[in-house]
């Protein structure tokens, strides 16, 4: 069984997201180490972009401040590395197409293979323009996670027929960050994707409380968060592990009772 | 699969979320590009209410001064508002109105784009916001308030570099935010399909009128046609009906602000790599890390780090040739042009008659050299009066 495809067989999963280098790149390697212990399920590692056009200020930020410490590709690959001789937790990394171009998309994905990313996300990469990445991700065995909106509409089946990994089902309109409600009719987007492929469907964008995640998790396979763990870094700094560590206990427990009500 | 290709560049590299819209957009195009009502509708505003077609000047003073080939000037700084952004505007925006938007967004760097779209917001009673770079709305005060008067509410964006570039990336996350009601006037040949054929579409009127006035006055084409470039719509509607005529050479002239040898400069051709950026593949000023370099010119409407993808080609395939203009070069054509032919350039428009300048007096004097006016250098005054050293505050 494939890491990613582990992340969703011990019921729903919780997928928590953190920009790489913020504030360092020694916190995010214990945040990942500690984050899975607290029971995340799949860590999302953001390669922070100078314009990250899908993101919302909070994760904006994130990204200024990684880059400003130095952060790059390679030395988020170097981390990556030392990560895998602690923890099997699946991982995917989250960027944007150009930082993946620009580096040498083979060389890219083949350090993706080497160093053990399970995984790619990539919010500017409409199903339309996937050839720029999935022949190569295919070589590497890497899933490129494919995404879905509410304005998907007719093109939901036309995306999950070809999907791997899991589905990333974007809840609301506009971009990433906490918001008080989601109004998206969610359960009827994993419907549709279900209907033409039996894969992992999980929810991101806007969810941060354990109301929320509770609720989401009726719906999906799992529940993505990310702006409010980046708070929560932002508030800390380099004391950030404890808080955050606590915050995914309390939004896991929180998916996991869903999965039990549901 | 990908539609929207000059040959590798270009493209639909944005979220999913703006797909559906983008698809939308590209059939409602196709459908009304050949809609007779629609054409005739377009035709009239460009003609009535643009003041089209706009002159072809023949600079004879500015001939004589340098001593070679005949120039010539295409005046859209003749057009209502002040530059050629009106002509995709136009378009654009009546194109909405057809698709059933009640709202149109724009970024803009000078403000000229945002200027124009306010202004046909107003005519066409569109709800309008322009998200411009906070450093822009300083460098472009009087345009903030044009704008304001024209009813439109202007954001002033405080992330990244606070320029073009970051105002392009907030109309985009404010695209995705609201979509339905919502049509996202770009304006350059720039993002992703199918705005780089709409605005190179809308503005290819330029060329067409040039190839005209000139075969009436002169009988034959023009040697060379030359234009500034930042994302590079109105070179782009310069060049669109030349690109056949092999005899004729087309120039960009890119913002090189201090130089390109120095890191403050947005000329992407000299200094950029190949990318994926603002939804399309084409070059960039960036780092090996893909990271977008924050670029700089004196001009706020050449200050982007890249370039429409169609440019991208015809420098690839060596049709069109792309030169640096640093600032002080645009600065002094700003002030030549104003003392020798009486016509104040906008500081975009400034870097074409720079390389004209330096150009023209290498040909001989049967050959002619077509300079795009892109726009009038009004809301510049204060900025090069700044430059200069000369404390006027707007």
């Amino acid at each position: 069984m494939s890491r990613v495809k582990e992340a969703f067989s011990q019921g729903k999963a919780f997928i928590a997201f953190i920009t790489a280098g913020d504030p360092s790149l020694d916190i995010t390697e214990e945040l990942i180490v500690k984050m899975e212990e607290a029971g995340a399920d799949l860590i999302e590692i953001g390669i922070p972009f100078s314009d990250p056009v899908a993101e919302g200020v909070v994760i904006q930020e994130a990204d200024e401040r990684a880059l400003a410490t130095g952060t790059t590709t390679d030395k988020i690959f170097g981390m990556i590395e030392r990560i895998r001789q602690k923890t099997q937790v699946p991982l995917a990394f989250m960027t944007y197409v150009n930082p993946i171009y620009t580096y040498g998309t083979d060389k890219f994905l083949s350090n993706c293979k080497r160093c053990g990313i399970d995984a790619v996300i990539v919010p500017d990469l409409p199903f339309e323009e996937k050839n720029e990445l999935k022949p190569t991700c295919e070589a590497y065995g890497v899933d490129l996670i494919s995404l879905i909106a509410p304005t998907s509409h007719q093109r939901i089946k036309m995306i999950a027929k070809e999907a791997q990994g899991f589905v990333y089902c974007v809840s609301s309109m506009g971009v990433t960050g906490v918001r008080n409600e989601i109004t998206t009719n969610v359960g009827e987007m994993v419907e549709l994707v279900k209907e033409v492929q039996d894969i992992p469907c999980a929810i991101g964008f806007g969810i941060s409380t354990p109301d929320q995640a509770k609720e989401m998790a009726q719906y999906a396979d799992g529940v993505i968060v990310g702006s409010a763990i980046i708070k929560i870094i932002a508030k800390y700094g380099s004391d950030c592990v404890e808080p955050v560590c606590e915050y995914v206990r309390t939004m896991n427990a929180a998916v996991k009772e869903g999965f039990i009500n549901s | 699969m990908s539609i929207g290709r000059f040959g590798e560049h270009g493209g639909q590299y944005i979220p999913e979320t703006l797909m559906n819209a983008v698809l939308e957009l590209d059939a409602a195009y196709n459908h009304y590009k050949n809609d007779e009502e629609f054409c005739k509708e377009l035709d009239d505003l460009l003609k009535n209410y643009a003041g089209r077609p706009s002159l072809l000047y023949y600079a004879e003073k500015m001939t004589k001064d340098l001593g070679g080939a005949k120039i010539y000037l295409k005046r859209e700084d003749l057009n209502h508002t002040g530059s050629h952004k009106i002509n995709n505007v136009l378009g654009q925006v009546l194109l909405a109105k057809k698709m059933g938007k009640s709202r149109v967004i724009a970024e803009t760097g000078a403000g000229q784009h945002g200027v124009a779209t306010a202004t046909v917001a107003a005519l066409m009673g569109m709800d309008c916001e322009i998200f411009m770079g906070k450093e822009d709305t300083e460098r472009q005060a009087l345009n903030v308030y044009r704008m304001e008067l024209l009813g439109a509410k202007v954001h002033p964006v405080t992330s990244g570099t606070q320029t073009l570039k970051d105002a392009v990336n907030e109309t985009l996350r404010e695209w995705t935010s609201r979509v339905s009601d919502t049509h996202y006037v770009l304006g350059s040949v720039m993002g992703p399909h199918p705005f780089p054929t709409i605005v190179r579409d809308y503005q290819s009127i330029i060329g067409k009128e040039v190839k005209e006035q000139l075969l009436e006055v002169e009988g034959k084409l023009p040697d060379t046609v030359i234009a500034c470039v930042g994302g590079g719509s109105n070179a782009m509607g310069l060049f669109y009906d030349f690109i056949c005529d092999e005899s004729v050479e087309l120039i960009g002239c890119e913002a090189a602000g201090h130089g390109v040898d120095t890191d403050k400069n947005a000329a992407t051709i000299a200094n950029g790599s190949k990318g994926i950026f603002h939804g399309m593949k084409s070059y960039f000023c960036q780092d090996e890390y893909g990271q977008i370099a924050p670029v700089y010119s004196i001009s706020a409407g050449l200050d982007y780090p890249g370039i429409g993808p169609e440019h991208a080609n015809l420098h690839d395939i060596g049709r069109a040739s792309y030169v640096p203009v640093t600032d002080d070069e645009a600065v002094e054509a700003f002030e030549y042009l104003s003392r020798t032919e009486g016509i104040i350039p906008a500081i975009e428009s400034s870097h074409a008659v720079a390389y004209a300048k330096k150009l023209a007096p290498t040909m001989g004097k049967d050959k002619i050299i077509v300079i795009n006016l892109s726009g009038r250098g009004d809301k510049d005054v204060a900025a090069i009066a700044r430059y200069k050293g000369v404390g006027i505050y707007e």
